[in-house]
């Protein structure tokens, strides 16, 4: 049976984790590569790379650090931040990574999601969607790190995005992240209706509960978080036993 | 000295690092030569079947990989390129496994991607040490049928060869150098053999 999967975020800033970390028997608690190891010691699923700078500058930086991942573990992991032509995309793949993801990049111009998925292939193309609930009750997609509203629905981008060739969604409720009072239920049920590829659930994660909750009452197919990870809220390993005691399907 | 199929694929670094980090040197090539005089070969890939075919076909590596004496392991794309015929562009395959390789029907979420298990796993080499709770890594929308080659299968929408064995030709449909340590006890029975 197809697992769930749990997915670690990893923000990353001049080739190092950001958020805090409290992890014991790290070395170094901002170098990406050794936590990323320890993820994948625990069990998690997949990784995702977040590149929050996402300069040009820093271009050189984010590969090396994809280069040295890749080296490392043993797991898929998704790259994502500042990608914005087929020339990144092959840049950060060259390097090791499974697959990107982009944002607003896609939202700028569509076609660059096609021109990726013939290129490499939908498998290799996350379409990350960050969606905040409207006061008139519309879910709507927000770009740039989530500081600009457009004017598109989240359920039409997310199936334009699968009719465009992405091969999975990342989807990012802004009204829940941060708050770690768990998924948002509602729009990810919504959106895995509306399209045919895996639904990765981010934004909300706070307990292990939480991800119970959105396995059952969704069809999305991971989960992603980020700090609950990084400060030691949330152990992997027991946050799968307790999965399984659910009997929700997990590696 | 292993070689790594080089063709217009997608993430063939993995592979390089998955065989180096099991003690093993190798090359990503697409010479002859270079193919022929290795150990054994990888035959990789990530892509769409009809322009890899292409590719390969332009380049001879199709008549090439067709003739390998020495061990050969075919993984996802590299797997359904051995079987008859793709769906995917209607493509004529290397035939060396008698199925054909069909799209996922759309009655759950394709592509059929992440850890699932495998059963009915009858090899005793390639999948040797394998532990049935043990889940591989898989990401693709079509599947290989299965056929008297198929040495373990998978179920997703239906059931599908997981890996297939023929002479000396090895395939995984799922990515062993993705796969965390099962995967890396199965590439490793490659490497010895």
């Amino acid at each position: 049976m197809l697992k769930k999967r749990i997915i670690p975020c990893l923000d990353i800033k001049n080739g190092r984790t950001v958020k805090g970390v409290n992890f014991i028997g790290l070395r170094d608690a901002g170098d990406a590569v050794e936590l990323a190891k320890r993820y994948v010691t625990e069990g998690a699923d997949e990784l995702v790379f977040l590149d929050i700078t996402a300069t040009v500058e820093n271009r050189k930086t984010l590969t090396e650090l994809v280069e040295k991942v890749a080296r490392e573990i043993n797991i898929p992991f998704t790259v994502g931040g500042g990608i914005r032509s087929v020339e990144d995309t092959r840049t950060i793949i060259k390097a090791g990574a499974d697959k990107v993801s982009i944002n607003t990049s896609a939202v700028d111009r569509p076609e660059l999601i096609t021109e990726i998925a013939d290129q490499f292939g939908s498998q290799c193309l996350v379409l990350a969607i960050d969606t905040k609930r409207e006061e008139n009750g519309e879910w709507v997609v927000y770009i740039h790190g989530g500081r600009t509203s457009t004017s598109l629905s989240t359920i039409d981008w997310a199936k334009e995005g699968e009719r465009l060739g992405a091969g999975e969604i990342l989807l990012t409720s802004m009204d829940n992240d941060g708050t770690k009072n768990g998924f948002d239920i509602e729009i990810t049920d919504k959106v895995c209706n509306a399209v045919n590829i895996p639904i990765i659930a981010s934004g909300g994660a706070g307990k292990k509960e939480h991800f119970a909750d959105v396995f059952i009452n969704t069809k999305a197919s991971a989960a992603l978080g980020a700090s609950v990870f990084h400060f030691g809220e949330i152990h992997i390993p027991e946050l799968k036993q307790f999965l399984k005691e659910q009997n929700i399907a997990i590696r | 000295m292993i070689a790594i199929i080089e063709y217009n694929a997608g993430n063939i670094t993995s592979v390089k690092n998955a065989v180096e980090r099991l003690g093993y040197s190798c090359i990503i090539t697409g010479n002859r030569d270079e193919i022929y005089s290795a150990d054994k070969v990888i035959f990789p890939g990530v892509g769409e079947a009809k322009s890899a075919m292409m590719y390969l076909n332009s380049k001879g590596l199709d008549n090439i990989i067709k003739s390998l004496p020495q061990p050969t392991l075919g993984i996802c794309l590299g797997l359904q390129l051995m079987c008859q015929h793709s769906e995917e562009g209607d493509t004529e395959c290397l035939g060396i496994f008698d199925t054909e390789v069909k799209r996922f029907p759309s009655t759950d979420i394709v592509p059929h991607m992440g850890w699932n298990n495998i059963y009915d796993v009858y090899d005793p080499i390639l999948l040797n040490g394998f532990n049935k709770n043990d889940s591989v890594y898989f990401l693709h929308s079509y599947y290989a049928g299965i056929c008297k080659q198929t040495i373990a299968k998978c179920n997703y929408i239906l059931p599908f060869s997981a890996a297939m064995k023929k002479d000396n030709f090895y395939a995984t449909q799922f990515h062993p150098e993705k796969s965390g340590d099962a995967g890396e006890n199965i590439l490793k029975n490659f490497l010895e053999l």
